[in-house]
């Protein structure tokens, strides 16, 4: 369980990205977060493994308080937060393999890293975690030789290697087209099901957080403007969040999305048939 | 109806106000044609000049490889093993004081530290600190191989950091949420980002390396440049035409040879 209380972050600009943000987030809850550019959601989400210093404010991971720790002590509670990122942030010259072990640089020494002598129980982890998102055959290529989909899923595959408490995810689809988009999101949901992972969405894309997420939440600089089901997410409500907008238009682009991927779906039946 | 302009000048970029402009025109012309009249032309000197220069060529035409061969080859192994090992020292230094000069991964203090040391060494020429260690450790190879040594560093040590300081942070960044020390950081997130531009530019300093080895043999740093002084010294011209088309040979190699190598690495 992950519980943020009055968090609050100002750049040396003098910027609030945060103002007293609280929140909690149960063991199994995926919560989508949606807010114009801007509004602190990246920001939010750094703030909880510390890779942006919180001005102010408590994080607490099942009982552990993650502000205020030291160096050492960061690292070892940054091994229980899995992180996904927006344009997949693989290391492009490492193979697959390698990105997915480096989920494990935390519990290993340098001199292991190093040599790559990675224990038994990490390497068949790994094996494991690449044949559930897909991608055994992909082990030895290097990451700059997959396609998008296949880097995010290298991305998922990374994260869940340091068998994470918690996972955040930054813009999962933000560089992916429609379709791709829906199966990484399938992918999230099902993996985070299997293994009661709670989890934080950034996510810009309304429609898709509507579609996938259990709970969502709108940041508007820097504040909770909302917290609902994803049924309560009205039109007055993405008003408040994004400004004003014609809704019902983006609606129906996300509904051309599905119908043509139900498509695509149909012509591939038809062509394996 | 409205009308618009049918001319259009670019507008000046560096010095907008006009009398400005035309001021520092007449001063740069003024001071050049002052300095051009200064420099004494003594026709006397350059028809010497040419004659010697004629003997000159006259050498390289009949190079004389073999009555000074075994100097030759004495001075050309001699700088080779210079070359070598001082590149191979001289990377291997610039290596963490190359990380350490990279603001984005090393704290302030190491920052400023290393970036002096690479200003120090890139400030002092290779002839210059060749004289300077030469008068401290006396004639010979010792000598120029740590005065390449030295070179290498602020050169390699810079390019190195500047490199570093352009790598794509968010691989970085990924790699410092899974918990990484500081050191795996470097490893994973850096390195592999670095690798092909640092052989690259270890190759071109190996090259760079022979031809400042030839250079600083004259002021006595040993290999194949103290042959060729004492070449031109004896008014042996057909020698010192052998030595310096080996010297050429050898650098078109390395040239071809590490331009091949570092395509064949990107």
């Amino acid at each position: 369980m992950l519980t943020l209380t009055d968090l609050t972050k100002t750049y040396r600009s003098g910027d609030k990205a945060l103002a007293e943000v609280s929140l909690t987030v149960p063991k199994g809850q995926v919560v989508g977060l949606i807010g114009p550019s801007g509004a602190g959601k990246s920001t939010l989400i750094r703030c909880i493994n510390r890779l942006v210093e919180p001005t102010s404010g408590k994080i607490i991971l099942s009982g552990t308080e993650l502000s205020g720790l030291g160096t050492r002590a960061l690292r070892r509670e940054r091994r229980r937060i899995g992180m996904i990122f927006q344009e997949y942030a693989l290391v492009e010259r490492l193979t697959v393999m390698e990105n997915v072990l480096s989920g494990r640089l935390g519990y290993v020494s340098f001199w292991q890293s190093f040599t790559r002598r990675f224990p038994p129980a990490d390497i068949e982890r790994a094996y494991r975690l690449l044949d559930r998102v897909g991608l055994m055959e992909h082990a030895d290529k290097r990451a700059d030789a997959l396609s998008g989909g296949q880097r995010q899923r290298v991305g998922i595959a990374r994260a869940l290697s340091q068998e994470p408490e918690l996972l955040l995810v930054d813009e999962p689809t933000a560089s992916l087209d429609p379709k791709t988009s829906r199966q990484i999101m399938r992918l999230l949901i099902e993996i985070c099901d299997e293994r009661g992972l709670p989890a934080i969405v950034n996510i810009h894309d309304v429609p898709l957080a509507q579609q996938f997420m259990q709970r969502i939440i709108g940041l508007r600089a820097g504040r909770v403007v909302f917290d609902g089901t994803p049924e309560q997410l009205t039109e007055s409500v993405l008003t408040t969040i994004y400004g004003a907008e014609d809704w019902t238009a983006m609606r129906k682009d996300g509904e051309a999305d599905r119908v043509a991927e139900a498509e695509a779906v149909a012509r591939l039946a038809m062509i394996s048939a | 109806m409205n009308s618009y302009p049918t001319t259009w000048r670019r507008p000046p970029q560096i010095v907008t106000d006009r009398r400005w402009r035309i001021a520092l025109s007449v001063a740069v012309i003024a001071y050049l044609v002052i300095g051009l009249g200064s420099v004494e032309l003594n026709w006397q000197r350059i028809v010497q000049g040419g004659e010697r220069g004629l003997r000159f060529i006259n050498g390289f035409l009949q190079p004389d490889f073999t009555s000074r061969w075994k100097d030759i080859s004495n001075g050309l192994i001699e700088s080779l093993t210079m070359t070598l090992t001082s590149t191979v020292v001289g990377v291997a230094i610039s290596v963490p004081i190359g990380i350490g000069a990279a603001r984005n991964i090393a704290p302030a203090w190491v920052y400023y530290i290393c970036r002096s040391i690479i200003a120090v060494s890139r400030a002092l020429q290779e002839v210059i600190v060749a004289i300077f260690l030469v008068a401290m450790f006396g004639f010979g190879p010792f000598a120029g191989f740590l005065t390449l040594s030295f070179a290498t560093i602020g050169f390699i040590a810079k390019l190195l950091a500047e490199d570093i300081e352009d790598i794509d942070e968010a691989q970085a960044e990924a790699i410092r949420a899974t918990g990484a020390s500081w050191l795996q950081l470097v490893h994973y997130g850096v390195q592999p980002q670095v690798m092909p531009r640092l052989i690259g530019l270890s190759l071109y300093r190996l090259d760079i390396n022979f031809r400042e080895s030839a250079v600083i043999g004259i002021v006595g740093a040993g290999g194949i440049g103290a042959t060729l002084n004492t070449a031109i010294d004896r008014y042996e011209y057909d020698s010192a035409g052998a030595i310096l088309l080996v010297i050429i040979a050898i650098v078109m190699v390395a040239e071809y040879s590490s331009s091949y190598l570092r395509k064949f690495l990107q």
